[in-house]
């Protein structure tokens, strides 16, 4: 087996875009879906004579997520032009950071190994660059189609050490950093729309050897899952030219989705002579001391802390809490629920079941739910006290959703207020069982587990509106 | 009406001429168009003018017209036409920058510096020759052929900005707007007889400005005068929140400089009246004895070299003479590591802009040309068919010092030795010296053809790089001839202090008076 | 440090110049010729000197996170090489790359 013989070795290079209103050096539009260069101007389409201004709140952005994960902020840092030629590259250079970026020094923890302590990788530096725009290669025969739309918009790269020992490793790292990045509120995240990607560097060693191996360089990937297969099939590759006695070169390899293998980049290696310099039209960044603890204290809660604190103050458990906390809108949704309510666990189960089973089909943003947290912790209440029975609710709540008429409007609208009346009761119950008499014999003749059943006749005679709890000690009184 | 000796109006005069009514911003645009037939600024004589169009300047000189009738004191520079170098973004007229590649180009939007000007009721007359994108000392590097010096059709006028000093030379604007990034407004201003400032980096706005070496570029000013040139850098200095490398240092009324002493008090409101044109400049007195009492002038050893033109060293040893005679103190100084000032220039220039000429690849604007084979062909075609030898050489250059394994030892070490050449700047300055004095260039305008290595090319401008390298401001001024051709002396002096540069330089061409062009 | 002409064919095509045979001859020798005069700088002991940061010490201006990009006063159809659809075209790359291969 590779893995006997052979240590994987990956870091990670992941390119976030910013959730700013403005590109990074211009004043055009973030804004996705538009016609083909209508965000553009002077800066962005490289006239000649134009310059480049830095945004602010790219700064503030590419800040917080540094501090969030653990990194050091220099207070000084300077923009480089990484030179190469690429029609989507409008300057034929990018504006980025080379020898002093914004952070360095930070870590994540994935998740905990075997002996029950924390696995960290270790993040070697995050800094700020611009996006380029898109190059559309099939929409015209031998032409390239150029949209510069994106071409300008923040991006920071995030660098990992090469801390990463396997593919389902590697799957944990981009996920916690997905989640991360999103409780700071600095980007959408998202492999999809292209506002988060990703490329790998991978190379193998024989095991307790510290030296590294040579590494590929991996792209092309674009989901999670094809990071992980993808690792795995170029670990695959290059421990099989090692056994077979040849060498791993230095390449780019692209992932091909289709067939599951990596094939070699056409570029040329050696032709990536970036030639960085220090980009002369914009002095150093100089984020002062105070900013940077400023942006510290102020930063907003993350993941883990998140975690701990829900656990710790509605009393759910752990495997609840990660599922609790999937999105910070998903978490944000269930505290105002269980606060308001006064129950966690409720709140759980409602927002885990119905609230999300009524969210799936459209894919919509629990942030922009119709029920909202009050709405559902109101009919909450209702349950509780008794004043509709469970199965009620779920029928309150289905009416909810399309009407967006508050709980207890809904329940008194559609008669469902719970019964508890002992007559009214007592007389579904006598009408149940005079209209299934073979599951009442048996049951009467002590066949105990057919009770649910008739208690499920009962519930549905009454349209929900029966107190389960009384149905179901009449019917035991009857039982004997 | 016809506009009386009008060649030899200063932009003051023809601003006061028009705000007085006694002539339209028309009249000098036909006066302008006039001198420019006469001196025969087109592409068959002295090759002066890229782009100009007499009817699109008549109907913006009416234009300015009708603002003064509507807000009579606006515009220190009504109705004064100016011709703008060629790699300036102007709207209307193409920005060709001298190049093949830009053929037709007309830019979308105008230079900051340019907008200025037309604020103040400047009207553009012209885009000047230049030498392709700001590559030389002599303008041959143009792909549309060399411009012709007005003193001697033989020679150069200099370059890069040569176009735009021979305007002025030729009495066809009083004011041209030029780049400067190794001595490209200085030398042609030396060359011909003409006033030309580089201000400090910063000083004035680039965006518009098509960039050549982002780390040196400044537009300077031409002008027939000391008087001229500060009235033109007036109007276009000070913070652009476009270019993230301009000043907000607080831009002085350099006119008064002329009056001598210490830069007058920004809050007296008279002298906001004058900023704003309200108000003329107080007539200086004539130079005297005490006009530069107190001033000390630096005579830096190493810009008198051995090898210096003879003519030259005698033109500014008269100067040096005339600035004792206004009580000026001469001391003898040193900025030892200007030698070593055109091998840094010539690393850090070609590299800066082997990278900002990538944008020119034909694929958003400009020349393209697709030989049909593909992406990397249309990109090699465009690029070697649309620039010419010289930024062809210097672009290669610039990857060269840039590319791996050779960044330490080339661009690294430029970048570091540049700094030792402007702590020498430093502490001159701060041991309390005011301005140092110099020539501009080691010899007059040469024949036209008569310099083809491009080493020795590189060598006009090694007085005039070092205030580049440094960005502190420097002035050059007329101070006589050699035969008939003009020769320049240069005045250098600290960071932002444009104002003792101004006050040296009036002085200068008070003091020497008619011989400054004889 | 003299340039070869490995070098300056090498160099041309980082630099997408074009350049031939011929010129490439020449231009080994001028370059050769102007990097020679560069020498002089090895000379010079620059251990503890800083490279120029500009002038002035201020750190780059931010500017607010609102659109306001500058006007432009003709289309990009007016001057675009060849447009379509509202899209710059270029011919295709000969060995058809797509950007996850340009080093973006």
């Amino acid at each position: 087996m590779s893995r006997e013989r052979y240590e994987m070795v990956v870091g990670l290079e992941v390119h976030v875009q910013l959730k700013t209103r403005t590109k990074a050096f211009c004043g055009c539009s973030t804004d996705f879906g538009a016609a083909p260069n209508v965000n553009t101007c002077p800066v962005c389409l490289a006239l000649p004579g134009a310059l480049p201004v830095l945004n602010e709140k790219a700064v503030e952005l590419a800040t917080r997520a540094a501090l969030g994960l653990g990194c050091r902020v220099n207070p000084v840092s300077i923009f480089a032009r990484k030179n190469y030629f690429y029609p989507d590259l409008p300057k034929g250079y990018q504006i980025s950071q080379f020898d002093q970026p914004l952070a360095t020094g930070g870590s994540v923890v994935i998740g905990k190994n075997e002996k029950g302590s924390d696995v960290q990788i270790g993040i070697t530096r995050l800094h700020m660059e611009e996006d380029a725009g898109k190059s559309i290669h099939d929409r015209y025969p031998g032409a390239t189609a150029i949209d510069l739309n994106r071409a300008g918009v923040p991006l920071i790269e995030i660098v990992s050490e090469p801390d990463i020992r396997t593919s389902a490793g590697a799957g944990a790292y981009l996920r916690t950093l997905k989640q991360i990045l999103q409780y700071l509120d600095v980007s959408d995240v998202s492999m999809e729309e292209g506002s988060l990607r990703v490329d790998a560097n991978i190379s193998v060693r024989p095991p307790g050897q510290s030296k590294l191996g040579t590494k590929t360089e991996v792209k092309n990937m674009n989901s999670f899952s094809a990071v992980e297969r993808a690792l795995e099939a170029e670990f695959e590759r290059q421990c099989a030219l090692l056994d077979s006695g040849g060498k791993v070169e230095q390449q780019t390899l692209l992932w091909d989705g289709a067939r599951e293998t990596v094939r070699p980049s056409r570029t040329k290696e050696g032709s990536h002579d970036y030639r960085y310099f220090p980009e002369p039209d914009l002095r150093p960044l100089i984020v002062d001391e105070k900013w940077i603890s400023d942006a510290r204290t102020h930063l907003p809660e993350l993941p883990e802390a998140r975690k701990q604190r829900l656990a710790q103050e509605f009393a759910v458990s752990p495997t609840e809490v990660e599922q609790l906390t999937a999105t910070p809108a998903l978490s944000d949704y269930f505290e105002a629920v269980a606060r308001a309510s006064g129950d966690g666990k409720a709140a759980y189960n409602w927002v885990m079941g119905e609230v999300l089973a009524a969210l799936h089909p459209s894919g919509g943003d629990i942030a922009q739910f119709r029920v909202r947290p009050a709405d559902l912790a109101e009919l909450l209440n209702l349950v509780r006290d008794g004043t509709i029975s469970h199965t009620a609710g779920k029928r309150v709540f289905a009416q909810m959703v399309e009407s967006g008429k508050q709980a207890a409007q809904v329940a008194a609208d559609e008669g469902l207020l719970q019964v508890g009346d002992e007559s009214a009761i007592a007389t579904w119950v006598d009408e149940v069982l005079s209209e299934h008499p073979e599951e009442a014999r048996r049951y009467l003749a002590g066949e105990k587990k057919l009770q649910g059943v008739l208690v499920g006749f009962v519930m549905k005679k009454s349209k929900g509106r029966a107190d389960p709890k009384r149905v179901n000690q009449l019917l035991s009184t009857r039982g004997g | 009406m016809i506009v009386e000796n009008f060649k030899n109006l200063g932009a003051a005069a023809i601003a006061s001429s028009v705000h007085a009514g006694d002539a339209s911003p028309s009249d000098m645009i036909r006066a302008s168009f006039q001198r420019a037939r006469e001196i025969g600024a087109g592409p068959d004589q002295l090759n002066i003018f890229l782009h100009s169009d007499e009817g699109a300047s008549l109907e913006e000189a009416d234009r300015v017209r009708e603002r003064l009738e509507r807000a009579p004191d606006v515009g220190l520079l009504a109705g004064v036409p100016v011709a703008i170098k060629d790699n300036i973004a102007s709207l209307g007229l193409p920005t060709t920058c001298g190049s093949r590649i830009l053929a037709g180009y007309v830019s979308p939007f105008e230079a900051t510096a340019v907008t200025r000007l037309r604020a103040n009721g400047a009207l553009i007359v012209a885009k000047t020759n230049m030498d392709e994108f700001a590559m030389g000392s002599s303008t041959e590097n143009s792909a549309y052929g060399p411009t012709r010096n007005p003193h001697d059709v033989r020679c150069v006028p200099g370059g890069s900005s040569g176009g735009s000093a021979a305007a002025v030379a030729a009495g066809i604007t009083p004011i041209a707007l030029g780049s400067e990034t190794g001595g490209s407004v200085r030398q042609p201003a030396a060359f011909c007889g003409v006033v030309g400032v580089k201000p400090t980096y910063g000083r004035v706005s680039r965006y518009g400005l098509v960039a050549f070496a982002s780390s040196l570029d400044q537009i300077g000013v031409l002008g027939r005068t000391v008087d001229d040139a500060a009235l033109a850098l007036e109007t276009i200095s000070g913070f652009d929140r476009m270019d993230s490398t301009s000043s907000d240092a607080k831009v002085p009324i350099y006119r008064l400089s002329a009056l001598g002493g210490t830069a007058p008090d920004p809050q007296n409101p008279d002298n906001e009246a004058i900023r704003l044109g309200r108000s003329p400049v107080p007539v200086p007195p004539p130079p005297g004895a005490t006009t530069l009492r107190g001033v000390i002038i630096g005579k830096a050893k190493e810009y008198f070299p051995d090898s210096l033109d003879a003519s030259t060293r005698t033109l500014c040893e008269r100067a040096l003479d005339r600035f004792r005679s206004m009580g000026a103190t001469i001391r003898n100084i040193s900025l030892p590591r200007s030698p070593l000032a055109i091998p840094v220039y010539y690393i850090l220039a070609p590299a800066e802009a082997s990278s900002n000429l990538a944008r020119f690849d034909g694929v958003r604007y400009g020349l393209r040309v697709d030989p049909g084979k593909g992406l990397k062909a249309m990109y090699e075609a465009t690029r070697s068919q649309g620039f010419g030898p010289e930024v062809t050489r210097r672009v290669l250059l610039g990857t060269y010092v840039l590319s791996a394994g050779y960044y330490d030892a080339y661009y690294k070490k430029a970048q570091a030795v540049r700094t030792l050449i402007a702590d020498d700047f430093r502490s001159v300055f701060a041991s309390g010296v005011h301005a140092i004095f110099t020539p501009t260039t080691p010899t007059p305008a040469f024949p036209v053809g008569a310099i083809s290595d491009p080493y020795e090319m590189y060598l006009n401008d090694i007085f005039t790089v070092t205030a580049n390298l440094a960005g502190v401001p420097a002035i050059s001024v007329p101070i006589g001839r050699v035969r008939h051709l003009p020769v320049g002396g240069q005045i250098i002096t600290a960071h932002f202090d444009e104002y003792t540069m101004f006050r040296v330089a009036y002085a200068l061409e008070a003091g020497l008076g008619a011989q400054a062009h004889q | 440090m003299a340039v070869t002409r490995q070098d300056v064919l090498h160099i041309a095509e980082l630099a997408r110049l074009g350049v031939d045979g011929a010129r490439a001859d020449e231009l080994t020798k001028e370059l050769s010729a102007i990097l020679a005069h560069m020498e002089v700088l090895s000379q010079i002991d620059t251990t503890s000197v800083p490279a120029t940061a500009g002038v002035g010490t201020e750190g780059t201006p931010l500017r607010p996170d609102v659109g306001e990009s500058p006007l432009m006063e003709r289309t990009l159809e007016s001057f675009a090489p060849v447009m379509r659809d509202g899209f710059f075209i270029v011919p295709r790359l000969a060995t058809h790359e797509d950007s996850a291969e340009s080093g973006a």
